[in-house]
C-alpha cells in the first residue's frame, strides 16, 4: 500500500479521518472519502491512465470533471461491472476496483503502440478508406479494431442493480449549482415557486469548490453552505445533487440523471443504483458553467499536460499535488490565478509561459512575488517524456503568431498546466434549440436568442467574474420566476465579489512549432486521437462542412463528444480555410450531455414490466396442459400442444388431422371484437367494408374485407348483424386496436351526423372454437338449449343459448373449412367452457389445437391473413377476392380499385404453390424467380407468404404473391435458396374442398 | 416531447397521443366523378412546410378524440387546438 506521496499535509475537502482502500490495475493504493479516483491516483503519484484510442500514446489525467477525455476506466467486476466511467467523476470508496481501458496486454507496455509509429499510414479518414472493401471483411476488421480500441467491455451477467424513474413538474428547474445557480435558485425559491436545483457534484458550489475566492468578504464557501442551508429550508425547493442534466427537449422537458448509489461501496437494498428524473419545467434556468480548453501545441498530451483549472482543483479541492515542478502555459488570466492558487495549496510552479506579450498588471506581478519565471510572448514548441511529461522547450512567437523564432530554452518539469481560455457549456442551451453568438474576444460561443423559456446565467453566459455570474443569477432566478408566475417577496441582490481587471486572452489555435512533419502532433481531440494535420488533411481534401470534417476526422465524436476539443479543432478549420469561425457555424449539440446508462433509460421497466401480457381466461388449462406459446402482439396464444417425446410437426399433422377427421378445439379469445350499436350502425359498416351489409338479417353472418382509402386490405374479418341496429364486428387478432382507431377516425372526423357508438368488447367474451365433422356432436353432448339441426343452425348464422349451461353466443363460421361452432361466453366462464367441451368432446376424440395447426388448417383453404398474405401493397382483386367488393355501392378504398395502378394485370396476385418435391417446404418470404440464372440479377416475380406441410394433403404448400399470377396456373416457376432451387408448379390459392361443403354440412 | 392542450382533458405529454398527418383535407364529395389525378392528389399529397402547420391529433391514452393542432415545425410552438369541425381560429403570425 502507498503513502500518498503527493498528498498534501493539510487542507482540501476530504475526510482524513476515513481512509479508503482502491485498486487500480491490480494494484492496491489509498485515498480518502472525498477524492475521486482521478484525485487518489494523483495523491499516489499516478498520471499515466490510458492509452489513447488510434494511436495507443500513453495518456494522463487532464481534466477534473466531465469533461475528461483520457482518464476513462472500467468500474467494477461482475454484473455490477461498468466501462467508459470518467475517473475525473468516479466518487472514491472503499474496496473500489478500476482498470484502465484501451490498452493490451498491460497499460506501460502497449502492443497497439506500434500505430504510434506507423503515424503516417493512419490519417483522417483511414478507416473509412483502407476498411471499406470488401463488405464482408469489415466485420472482421471491425472486430480487430474494437479490440485495439478498447473500449471498454459490456458486462456479461445481467445487471443485478435496480434503477428508477420519476417524473416531476415545476416552476424553476435551475441546472448547474455553482455561483449563478445557486443565486438564481435563491431568487426563484424566495418567491414560493417550486425550485428544483440539480448538480452534477457531489456538493454544491461549482467551480467554488475548487478556488479560493471569495464573496462578500468571506470566503465563497461560506456564502455557498449559507445558501444551501437557506435553500434547504425551502418547503417547495427539492436539492438534487449528483444529478446530470443531460437532456434538454421541447416545450421545457428535461432528462436528469442522478446517480444514487453509484458512489456506495454497499447501495442499501431499498435505494436504486440510479434514477431517471423527467422534468416539466415551467422555466429553466441554465447555469451549466464553462469548460477549459486546451492549448493545441505540439505533444501536448504527455501524461502530466493538465488543464491549469483541474491542478488547481486537484490542489485545492483533493488536497494532491499533480507534481513537483510545475510549468504553466497560457493564453489567458485564469492559469494565473490558477498558479498562485496552487503555490498557495504548496505545489511550486516554476515557469509561466504566456502566449501574450510581456504579461503586467497585479497577477502578474503576484506571480512574479512568489519566484515564477513568466516568459511573455512565447510558445511550448516541444515536450518530453514518454509515460510522464520531463520537460518543456519554449521560443519566441513571431508578431503574427503564426511561426517561432530564437532560441530554444529547455526547462524541466513533471506536470505543465495549460490554458487556452474558456468555452461556455452551451450544451444544453444548444439542445433547446437556442441561438449562439461567437464571442470573438474570448474565442467562444455563448447564448444568443432562447427557443424556449429559458434563462442562461453565469459563465455559461459569458459572465466572466464572479461578480457578475453572481448578479446574473439574481437576475435570472428572479426573471424565471415571475415568469412562472410568483413574485419575490424582497428583491434579492447579489452580493458583492472581487472584479478584478482582466487582460483579454489571446487565441491561438494551433500553437506554431519549429518542427512540422507527420511525427508532429498536436492533438485537438485527445480521446479520438485528432491532430490539426488531421484536420488540416480534411480540408486539402475539400471538406468544408464543420459536420463533414467532424465525421472524417472523427473530431468531437467519442464518448467526451468533443468537450475539450470542438471549438480548438473549428478554430484551426477556420485558420486553414481562412474562414471566419462562426461563418462555419458549430457542430450540432444533441443528447445526451455525458453517457447514459441503459437501465436508467430503462428503469423497473423490464422483465414482465417491459410490456404487458395479456392471457386468456383459457390460459391456465393451456399451461397445465403443456401447451408451447407463441406471442401474438401482446396475447400468449397457445403454438402447439406437443405429447411426449413429440417433435413439432409430429403435433401440428396430428392437430390437423384431428380437426379434419373428428374435431378439434381452438381457444380463440384473442380475436379482436367491437361492439357497434346506432341507428346508423349499418351504414357505418357499408362504408367500411367493400361488401354490402343493408340486406344482412339479424342473427346472420358476415366475412367483410376493410381498405384503406389507397384501396389495400388492412382487415379481414366477420361481422354479424344481432339487431337491426346492433352487430358483432371481429378483426385480426393483432388488428383490433388498430381497427377500432379506424373507425372511431372516420366517425369522429368525416362522419361525424352517423349515430353509431363503439366499444372494444375483446377482453368481454371468451371464445372456443369447435371444428371438424364431429364438431355438432360435441356441442350436442356439452349440453345445449340450441336446436342444432343444419336447417335450424345453418352456416353464417348465430344463436344465442346456453352451453354447458353457460350464457352463450354460438357463431357457425368457419376459418378451418370445418363444421365450427364458435362459442362465445362471458370471459369469466371461459375456463368452465373450456373444460366442460374437452370433457364432452372425449368419446369423440377432441383435441386441443394451437395456432401453428391453424394456419395450416387455413392455408390449406387458401384463407389468408392479413399481415401476411398482404402487406399494405395488396388489393381485394390481387387477392382474387373480387366477388366482396361490391359494384352498387361506394365505400372506403373503392376510387382507389378503379386507378391505373391498381388496375395493372402485372400486378404480384395471390397464389398456391405446389413444389416438385412434396416433402419441400418452402421458407416464407423465399424470392420467386421465372428461371435460376448462374448469376444475379434474375427478375424477382414474387415471394412466398405462407408455407407449411399439409398432413392432410400429404405434401407441402405454399401460398405466393406472383406477378400476373393467376395468368400463370400450371407454370413452373424457381426459388432459389442457398445452395439449391427448388421448382415448384403454380396452383389455385385454395388447395382442399373447393365447394366448400364440409363447412357448409 | 411535446405538451399537447387536448381540448377535451387539457395539457398531456406528447406520449398520450396519437398523430394523424394533415388537418383540412376535404375527401372528394363524389370519389366516382374524381378524376384519377384529383383522387391520387387527395390521397398521397400533402404539405410539408418549414412553420405553421395544421394538423390532426388524437388523444389516444386518453379521451381518444380528435382534434385539430396548428403547431409551428420549426419551433414546436403549439399555436392553438381546436376541435373537429371548428374553423381554424385566426392566429396572430
Ligand atoms: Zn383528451
Amino acid at each position: 500500500m502507498s503513502t500518498q506521496p503527493f498528498r498534501l499535509p493539510r487542507g482540501g475537502r476530504i475526510d482524513r479521518a476515513r481512509p479508503h482502500r482502491f485498486i487500480f490495475n491490480g494494484r492496491a493504493y489509498s485515498g480518502y472519502a472525498g477524492d475521486t479516483l482521478a484525485a487518489a491516483l494523483l495523491a499516489n503519484g499516478i498520471h499515466l491512465v490510458g492509452r489513447s484510442f488510434k494511436y495507443h500514446r500513453p495518456r494522463g489525467i487532464v481534466t477534473a470533471g466531465v469533461e475528461e477525455p483520457n482518464a476513462l476506466v472500467q468500474l467494477g467486476v461482475g454484473a455490477r461491472s461498468e466501462p467508459n466511467l470518467r475517473a475525473t467523476q468516479c466518487e472514491l470508496y472503499d474496496g473500489l476496483i478500476a482498470t484502465s481501458q484501451n490498452c493490451w496486454p498491460s497499460l506501460r507496455f502497449d502492443l497497439g503502440a506500434i500505430n504510434d509509429r506507423l503515424a503516417r499510414f493512419l490519417p483522417a479518414g483511414f478507416y473509412y478508406k483502407t476498411f471499406m472493401w470488401p463488405p464482408s471483411a469489415w466485420m472482421q476488421y471491425e472486430h480487430a479494431i474494437r479490440r485495439m480500441a478498447g473500449l471498454g467491455t459490456a458486462p456479461e451477467e445481467r445487471d443485478s442493480d435496480r434503477y428508477d424513474k420519476r417524473l416531476v413538474h415545476c416552476d424553476v428547474l435551475v441546472v448547474g449549482a455553482g455561483p449563478a445557480g445557486l443565486a438564481a435558485a435563491l431568487a426563484a425559491g424566495r418567491t414560493g415557486a417550486r425550485v428544483i436545483l440539480a448538480d452534477e457534484q457531489v456538493e454544491f458550489g461549482g467551480s467554488l469548490l475548487s478556488g479560493s475566492a471569495e464573496i462578500d468578504g468571506r470566503p465563497a464557501l461560506d456564502w455557498v453552505a449559507r445558501a444551501t442551508a437557506e435553500l434547504d429550508w425551502m418547503a417547495e425547493a427539492k436539492l438534487l445533487r449528483r444529478a446530470t442534466v443531460f437532456g434538454y427537449y421541447d416545450h421545457n422537458y428535461l432528462a436528469i440523471v442522478e446517480r444514487v448509489a453509484d458512489h456506495l461501496a454497499n447501495p442499501g437494498e431499498r435505494e436504486p443504483r440510479q434514477r431517471l428524473w423527467k422534468v416539466r419545467a415551467r422555466q429553466v434556468v441554465l447555469a451549466t458553467g464553462a469548460i477549459e480548453r486546451p492549448l493545441i501545441f505540439r505533444d501536448n498530451d504527455r501524461p502530466g499536460i493538465m488543464l491549469a483549472g483541474a491542478a488547481r482543483a486537484y490542489a485545492h479541492r483533493y488536497a494532491a499535488v499533480p507534481g513537483r515542478r510545475t510549468v504553466v502555459f497560457t493564453n489567458n488570466d485564469s492559469a494565473y490565478a490558477a498558479a498562485l492558487d496552487l503555490i498557495e495549496a504548496g505545489g511550486p510552479v516554476t515557469t509561466l509561459i504566456d502566449i501574450r506579450a510581456e504579461p503586467q498588471g497585479e497577477l502578474a506581478d503576484a506571480v512574479r512575488a512568489h519566484g515564477v519565471e513568466v516568459i511573455g510572448g512565447s510558445a511550448i514548441v516541444a515536450t518530453s517524456g514518454r509515460h510522464r511529461v520531463k520537460g518543456v522547450e519554449v521560443m519566441r512567437l513571431t508578431p503574427d503568431g503564426t511561426g517561432v523564432a530564437g532560441p530554444v530554452k529547455y526547462r524541466d518539469c513533471d506536470v505543465v498546466c495549460m490554458s487556452g481560455g474558456w468555452t461556455p457549456a452551451v450544451h444544453l442551451f444548444s439542445q433547446s434549440r437556442g441561438t449562439l453568438a461567437y464571442d470573438s474576444t474570448h474565442g467562444c460561443f455563448v447564448p444568443s436568442r432562447a427557443a424556449q423559456a429559458t434563462h442562461v446565467a453565469g459563465i455559461c453566459n459569458g459572465a466572466w467574474t464572479l461578480a457578475e455570474c453572481l448578479r446574473q443569477g439574481f437576475t435570472a432566478g428572479t426573471a424565471a420566476a415571475r415568469a412562472a408566475g410568483f413574485v419575490e417577496v424582497a428583491a434579492a441582490a447579489a452580493p458583492p465579489a472581487p472584479e478584478p481587471t482582466a487582460t483579454p486572452p489571446r487565441i491561438l489555435w494551433a500553437v506554431p512549432s519549429d518542427r512540422a512533419g507527420t511525427t508532429s502532433k498536436h492533438f485537438v481531440d485527445f480521446q479520438n486521437d485528432v491532430t490539426v494535420a488531421d484536420i488540416q488533411l480534411a480540408a486539402r481534401e475539400g471538406y468544408r462542412s464543420v459536420e463533414h470534417v467532424k465525421r472524417y476526422t472523427t473530431s468531437g465524436m467519442g464518448t467526451d463528444q468533443g468537450k475539450l476539443g470542438n471549438i480548438p479543432a473549428l478554430g484551426v478549420l477556420s485558420d486553414v480555410l481562412a474562414a471566419d469561425l462562426p461563418s462555419l457555424g458549430t457542430t450540432t449539440f444533441r443528447p445526451p450531455y455525458t453517457p447514459v446508462s441503459f437501465g436508467a433509460l430503462t428503469g423497473r421497466d423490464i422483465d414482465a414490466l417491459a410490456d404487458p401480457i395479456r392471457v386468456t381466461p383459457m390460459h391456465d388449462w393451456h399451461v397445465a396442459n403443456g401447451a408451447i406459446f407463441e406471442d401474438v402482439g401482446q396475447w400468449k396464444r397457445p403454438h402447439f400442444y406437443p405429447r411426449a417425446g413429440e417433435t413439432m410437426r409430429a403435433a401440428v399433422d396430428r392437430e390437423v388431422t384431428a380437426a379434419r377427421t373428428a374435431v378439434g378445439i381452438l381457444d380463440a379469445s384473442t380475436l379482436g371484437k367491437i361492439d357497434i350499436q346506432g341507428p346508423d350502425a349499418v351504414t357505418l359498416l357499408n362504408r367500411i367494408y367493400t361488401n354490402g351489409w343493408t340486406t344482412l338479417e339479424a342473427a346472420r353472418c358476415r366475412y367483410g374485407l376493410m381498405l384503406k382509402d389507397d384501396g389495400m386490405v388492412i382487415d379481414d374479418g366477420v361481422t354479424t348483424r344481432l339487431a337491426p341496429d346492433h352487430f358483432h364486428m371481429t378483426t385480426t387478432t393483432g388488428n383490433a386496436a388498430r381497427v377500432l382507431g379506424w373507425l372511431e377516425e372516420w366517425v369522429q372526423t368525416e362522419w361525424p351526423d352517423l349515430r353509431v357508438y363503439m366499444a372494444s368488447v375483446t377482453e368481454q367474451w371468451a371464445v372456443a372454437t369447435l371444428s371438424g365433422p364431429r364438431a355438432r356432436d360435441v356441442l350436442a353432448a356439452a349440453g345445449t338449449d340450441l336446436d342444432l339441426a343444419p336447417t335450424a343452425f345453418p352456416s353464417q348464422s348465430m344463436r344465442q343459448g346456453a352451453v354447458a349451461g353457460m350464457p352463450a353466443r354460438v357463431f357457425r363460421v368457419s376459418f378451418t373449412g370445418e363444421l365450427s361452432y364458435e362459442v362465445n361466453v362471458p370471459a369469466r366462464c371461459g375456463g368452465a367452457l373450456w373444460e366442460a367441451l374437452i370433457a364432452a368432446g372425449a368419446p369423440f376424440g377432441i383435441t386441443p389445437y394451437g395456432t401453428e395447426a391453424m394456419h395450416v388448417l387455413r392455408a390449406e383453404k387458401g384463407f389468408i391473413i392479413v399481415g401476411q398474405e398482404t402487406d399494405g401493397t395488396v388489393t381485394p382483386l390481387d387477392l382474387g377476392l373480387d366477388r366482396l367488393v361490391s359494384k352498387t355501392k361506394d365505400f372506403i378504398g373503392k376510387r382507389a380499385l378503379l386507378r391505373p395502378d391498381t388496375q395493372r394485370s402485372d400486378r404480384k396476385q395471390l397464389v398456391g404453390l405446389l413444389t416438385e418435391d412434396p416433402n419441400e417446404v418452402l421458407p416464407e418470404g423465399a424470392q420467386i424467380v421465372v428461371e435460376r440464372r448462374p448469376e444475379p440479377p434474375m427478375p424477382m416475380i414474387g415471394h412466398v407468404t405462407s408455407s407449411y406441410f399439409s398432413p392432410t394433403l400429404g405434401r407441402s404448400i405454399a401460398l405466393a404473391l406472383i406477378v400476373g399470377g393467376r395468368a400463370r396456373h400450371g407454370e413452373t416457376l424457381c426459388v432459389p435458396l442457398l445452395g439449391k432451387t427448388v421448382k415448384v408448379e403454380v396452383a389455385e390459392s385454395c388447395f382442399y374442398d373447393r365447394d366448400g361443403a364440409r363447412a357448409n354440412g | 416531447m411535446l405538451r399537447i392542450p387536448c381540448p377535451y382533458c387539457g395539457p398531456r405529454d406528447e406520449t398520450e397521443f396519437a398523430y394523424g398527418g394533415e388537418a383540412h383535407i376535404a375527401r372528394p364529395q363524389n370519389p366516382a366523378t374524381t378524376t384519377d389525378a384529383d383522387w391520387a392528389d387527395f390521397l398521397f399529397m400533402r404539405k410539408n412546410p418549414k412553420g405553421r402547420h395544421r394538423e390532426r391529433w388524437m388523444h389516444a391514452r386518453g379521451c381518444r378524440q380528435w382534434f385539430n393542432v396548428e403547431r409551428d415545425t420549426v419551433t414546436h410552438q403549439i399555436v392553438t387546438v381546436y376541435r373537429m369541425g371548428e374553423p381554424p381560429p385566426e392566429t396572430p403570425r
